[in-house]
């Protein structure tokens, strides 16, 4: 019971895939624009390394150890393909923004790195919910920089104004580099600053 | 336990990896697809409804009400080549982006054109609103060219004496969030209703300039440009006047016109 709640609550703080890990880096640059795009992507590839994990650790007393990337990859590709087609189903609008975004969660490295580093080697109820916490802690990411991306750089909180602009009759002068991908990066450079201020074992020794 | 180092293994299992995905992925892209194409289709009106004022942007209507209000529009097929109305064309289901990919289907356009766009369909879709009289009194035309970074694509609505701009919209662009953007800004959007587009020469006239122009009836044909943003603008501005002028649609707009060739 203790090890499932390490493996699900683990990685938002503690192993949080972006803030230590550094992977996923590519889509959290580019889906933060908005708080709406941030959480259909979260809930997107929550669902991806949650099922990806289940499905591989299933399988994985039955895999091939030479092929079994290529198997991990044919199940998290037709995975992300389902989860794009129930997009431009049912969130249309949304799937629209994210455009080739949901396509490229493949190429995310958290997915493939949680099914080879855990899934291989743990049972699928525990796999499922390290996928869904790395899922959880990608997410988590997700939103605090799309919060402040919005907010700042749009003056609006899930398109709600909440920071009239000027160029509306308000006040606020939108922060332009917000909105930019550059400006994601040093979100989330600060994020990893304060995350390892305030967990000093995440610092890495300095490379001699 | 079979051994799982031997390569007929090897091979069963993969085949079964590749059935089992092959299969939901199939089943999932068959039994969505209805649905799909329907939110295609209604996005499309959608977009159509924008330019043509009938919806303001950031309203969410339910699908029942985009498609009465819709209904007043009447899709045409226009063959580009010799700028007349097909009437045996059939349009449900035509994607005119998809046209571009196909030398059946598209043309090369003019070099040099002021939209930068490589090619051109055979046959574009435009939307009519008919008056209760019979006679025409809205217009949208689709409309696509290069911004700064990307190709814009949109619709442009024009009034019954197609001279004077009722709405523009892009539904499609890839240009700088809060700069080039800023074409989406329903107050930029704004500044084009009333304007009109040709010169007393009967050229396209519409001009993005820097600063700020004047209102519809003292400036006609300018409209203000977007801070930081001038490329994005002039390559809107480009658009515009490529497909109003005698490359675009310019030759079908005459043919509409009263004594004009129908």
């Amino acid at each position: 019971m203790m090890k499932a709640r390490n493996v699900l609550i683990g990685p938002l703080f503690l192993n949080n895939p972006i803030a230590l890990q550094v992977l996923g880096i590519c889509s959290a640059l580019a889906v933060t624009t908005k708080m709406e795009t941030a959480v259909v992507m979260a809930i997107a590839v929550c669902v991806v390394t949650g099922f990806s994990n289940l499905f591989i650790s299933l399988v994985r007393n039955y895999t091939p150890p030479s092929i079994r990337m290529i198997v991990q990859l044919t199940i998290i590709a037709s995975l992300v393909i389902v989860v794009d087609q129930i997009l431009k189903a049912f969130m249309f609008d949304v799937a629209k923004q994210l455009s080739v975004f949901v396509g490229l969660i493949i190429t995310n490295c958290i997915v493939m790195g949680r099914a080879e580093a855990f899934a291989m080697q743990n049972p699928p109820g525990l796999s499922f919910l390290d996928g869904i916490g790395n899922g959880l802690g990608y997410g988590l990411v997700l939103l605090l920089v799309g919060a402040f991306r919005e907010v700042f750089g749009s003056g609006t909180f899930f398109g709600m104004t909440v920071l009239q602009p000027a160029a509306e009759g308000g006040w606020y002068t939108p922060n332009g580099l917000m909105v930019l991908a550059p400006g994601a990066f040093f979100l989330i450079g600060l994020l990893i600053w304060a995350l390892r201020t305030w967990k000093p074992n995440q610092v890495e020794a300095p490379e001699a | 336990m079979p051994r799982l180092d031997q390569s007929g293994y090897t091979v069963g299992f993969a085949a079964a990896i590749c059935v089992v995905c092959a299969v939901l992925v199939a089943g999932s892209a068959v039994a969505l697809s209805e649905r799909q194409g329907v939110n295609a289709e209604l996005d499309r009106q959608r977009n159509v409804l924008m330019a043509a004022g009938e919806m303001r942007p950031g309203e969410s209507l339910p699908p029942e009400q985009v498609t009465e209000r819709f209904s007043s529009f009447q899709p045409v097929a226009v063959d580009l080549p010799t700028d007349r109305e097909d009437s045996s064309f059939t349009v449900v289901g035509y994607d005119q982006r998809k046209a571009l990919g196909s030398p059946d289907t598209s043309f090369a356009a003019p070099a040099g054109n002021g939209a930068q766009i490589l090619r051109m369909p055979n046959k574009a879709i435009v939307y009519k609103r008919l008056a209760t009289d019979g006679t025409l009194d809205m217009l949208v035309l689709p409309i696509e060219g290069k911004g700064l970074w990307s190709t814009m694509y949109g619709f442009l609505a024009l009034d019954k004496d197609l001279k004077t701009v009722r709405g523009l919209t892009f539904y499609q662009h890839g240009e700088t969030p809060g700069l080039g953007g800023e074409i989406d800004n329903p107050r930029w959007k704004a500044l084009w209703q009333g304007r009109a587009v040709y010169d007393a020469s009967g050229e396209p006239a519409i001009q993005v300039i820097r600063g700020r122009a004047g209102t519809a009836t003292e400036d006609p044909h300018r409209i203000d440009g977007l801070s930081g943003a001038t490329i994005t603008g002039r390559g809107v501005m480009n658009t515009v006047n490529f497909w109003l002028g005698p490359e675009g649609f310019g030759p079908y707009l005459d043919t509409l016109q009263p004594g004009g060739g129908q």
